[in-house]
């Protein structure tokens, strides 16, 4: 079937289920919309027009028209299906343009333009160019990130590889997703570990390979008032800050110096070729042996012990 | 993008029926359109939407009367021959019951929010009021519709978005006035806090980053200046001395690939390392058994020293030889300082 006959008989159905005030019978809408087809086929296709229809969020509802017959109708609330009157002054209205350019993820910013889209059509003038202020992205690279969205939009419970820190071997986890949120620079996952009988938070750019759909969707429900960014950060491993003392040549690693709790100068250092001043830092460990890398001989790591065993491995592992 | 198709039902009915329940609002709420504004409105070329149109105008109340389809003028928008009247004003009556658009979908609602809370955590106090309203008015508009997706995220480090932001709006505001502006720089190629008199000529955007472009009176060149690296920077009352320009277009990419003289250089990265193909432009990519080999451009050596020391020990140089050089040199002197202590 072509894509424009198509096209017209979502629409067809659409409009007739919307204006209606009555649940519309099925068999009105088969002789009306499909009436060469034969019952299976009808079947099928006003199955899959009523799913495609759901799924580009028209609330179609499924009722009886009264108390003696079962046969089933449906209809559609024009003020389920509408967007309510939202009214934008021009300042609130360039903070929306703004939004759609926030997400550095494919398919959170195509929702974000197709609010939009939404928004002007009911509309709401939006200038994607008036305001320029901080613009903050949110990137969301780690390869599960999709799958888990959208087993949570869809409420299918997940199997999938995670690699706790300190074990081996992956193991393998079953979980029905209830939110996903980023805290500290990374994303997590919260939800019920049916494995566990527990909740329980995963970080995404744990889990190795791909995650597959167990079971249907609409499997399971999300707790009533859940909060995932307190719950998340409850569970979650608190980011685990260090102390670091690094000897810094003089008026080299400026970034270094700005984060430092404090700073010794004219110490005695490793070599004698310049000054050296000690830094000391309490920050998290991540990236902190990539960051003292990146400066070559002109940070060294006086602790602990376990940063500078790090720090040297990496250094004759380069040179192996 | 991994999106499961239902079915096999062709998938541009269904992309054509969300254009449609977006184009007919769309009219209704800003009268007479050209075709080409609506094609930019919805992203898509007028000889689409002039094909949706042709669709819509088969559809309407399930009478079956002439009276029940919806009109559609279709002589304003193309010749008896074919050709589309990309200026012409489509006109389309009989189709109220299609007047407002869509509520937003949960997935919809909930990136705008994340999106908006994301916004609010890096903007100043005025903004922040504002985007307080657009986001009471966007969750009123979602309550009674679906539920959102439970998709939550805080800015790594929203303090420093914020400095960012005033920093910004300073600099900004001395490019209007067209005053010189001094800056304490830090260069990370030469891991060197650098002090300069600028001429500012517009912040702009690449990357997720925010660049001062501006006439650098020490170089005496134009140059890009990263904000996140600028520790102070003071307004000054004198003048520019060079002539107002607007800011670069940076959608390219920040290289001024004819200012500078760069190489060719071939890295063989291991899996640690292969954020480098998605963080920076890299010329080629060929994949191997257990690692990926990538051609990158660059112009300054000591820019790739200092990766491949970061990435160490998952980097290394294939071509040409004396980059290996270089990066072999700064990881013995490196190392070098803990044998001395050590001993």
């Amino acid at each position: 079937m072509s894509t424009a006959a198509k096209t017209e008989r979502l629409m067809k159905l659409l409009i007739m289920l919307l204006v209606q005030r009555h649940f519309v019978p099925k068999e009105r809408i088969r002789s009306i919309l499909y009436g060469d087809a034969s019952t299976d086929a009808f079947e099928k296709m006003f199955e899959r027009d009523k799913e495609e229809l759901r799924s580009l969020g028209v609330p179609v509802e499924v009722g009886s028209m009264d108390a003696y017959f079962d046969e089933p109708g449906y209809r559609v609330r024009p003020d389920a299906f509408a967007l309510p009157e939202i009214d934008l002054a021009p300042d609130e209205a360039a903070i929306v343009g703004l939004a759609t350019r926030v997400w550095e993820h494919q398919r959170l910013a195509k929702a974000t333009t197709e609010a939009v889209r939404k928004l002007t059509a009911a509309g709401v003038a939006v200038d994607l160019t008036a305001l320029d202020i901080a613009q903050p992205r949110l990137a969301a690279d780690d390869p599960a990130f999709d799958v888990f969205l959208e087993a949570l939009t869809e409420r299918s419970a997940l199997e999938f590889d995670y690699w706790r820190s300190g074990t081996a071997e992956p193991a393998r986890r079953h979980l029905q997703p209830w939110g996903v949120t980023r805290y500290a620079g990374r994303w997590y996952v919260l939800g019920f570990d049916t494995d566990r009988a527990a909740e329980r938070v995963f970080r995404l750019s744990r889990v190795q390979g791909e995650a597959r759909r167990t079971g249907k969707p609409g499997a399971y429900e999300i707790p009533d008032g859940l909060d995932i960014s307190a719950t998340t950060r409850r569970l979650a491993p608190a980011p685990v800050t260090q102390r670091a003392v690094l000897l810094v040549r003089g008026g080299a690693a400026a970034p270094l110096r700005r984060m430092a709790d404090s700073v010794e100068v004219d110490v005695p250092g490793p070599d004698a070729a310049t000054a050296w001043d000690r830094l000391v830092l309490t920050r998290s460990n991540v990236g902190l042996e990539d960051e003292v890398l990146g400066y070559g001989a002109s940070v060294y790591v006086e602790s602990p012990v376990a940063l500078r065993d790090a720090v040297v491995g990496r250094l004759e592992g380069a040179l192996a | 993008m991994t999106s499961r198709t239902g079915g096999s039902a062709p998938s541009g009915a269904k992309d054509q029926v969300a254009r449609l329940l977006t184009l007919v609002p769309y009219l209704h709420a800003h009268g007479g359109v050209r075709l080409i504004d609506a094609a930019e409105a919805l992203g898509v070329t007028p000889e689409q939407v002039l094909k949706d149109l042709k669709v819509l105008l088969m559809c309407g109340m399930p009478g079956g009367y002439p009276d029940d389809l919806i009109d559609v003028d279709l002589d304003l928008l193309e010749t008896e021959e074919g050709e589309v009247h990309r200026e012409g004003v489509i006109r389309v009556s009989n189709a109220d019951y299609l007047d407002r658009p869509m509520r937003l979908t949960p997935t919809e609602a909930s990136a705008m929010i994340v999106a908006l809370r994301a916004l609010r955590a890096g903007a100043e106090t005025t903004t922040v009021e504002i985007v307080d309203r657009v986001l009471a008015k966007l969750e009123s508009a979602a309550a009674d519709g679906p539920s959102e997706i439970p998709l939550d995220a805080a800015l790594d480090e929203p303090g420093r978005d914020a400095d960012l932001a005033a920093l910004g709006v300073r600099l900004r505001d001395a490019t209007d006035r067209q005053v010189q502006v001094e800056l304490d720089y830090y260069v990370p190629t030469r891991d060197e806090q650098s002090h300069r008199v600028v001429d500012p000529r517009g912040v702009s955007r690449h990357n997720g980053f925010a660049y001062l472009d501006a006439w650098c009176h020490s170089a005496e060149a134009p140059r890009l200046f990263r904000l996140d690296r600028i520790s102070a920077a003071t307004v000054l009352d004198a003048p520019v001395a060079t002539a107002p320009q607007s800011p670069r277009d940076l959608s390219d990419g920040i290289f001024d690939r004819g200012d500078d003289q760069t190489t060719l250089v071939t890295l063989r990265l291991a899996p640690q390392a292969q954020w480098v193909v998605e963080y920076y432009a890299v010329e080629a990519v060929r994949p191997g058994a257990d690692h990926l080999e990538v051609d990158l451009l660059v112009a300054d050596h000591r820019w790739l020293t200092k990766l491949l020391l970061r990435l160490a020990p998952n980097a290394s140089v294939v071509a040409p030889a004396e980059f290996t050089a270089d990066f072999t040199g700064a990881a013995q002197e490196a190392l070098a300082l803990y044998r001395s202590t050590s001993a």
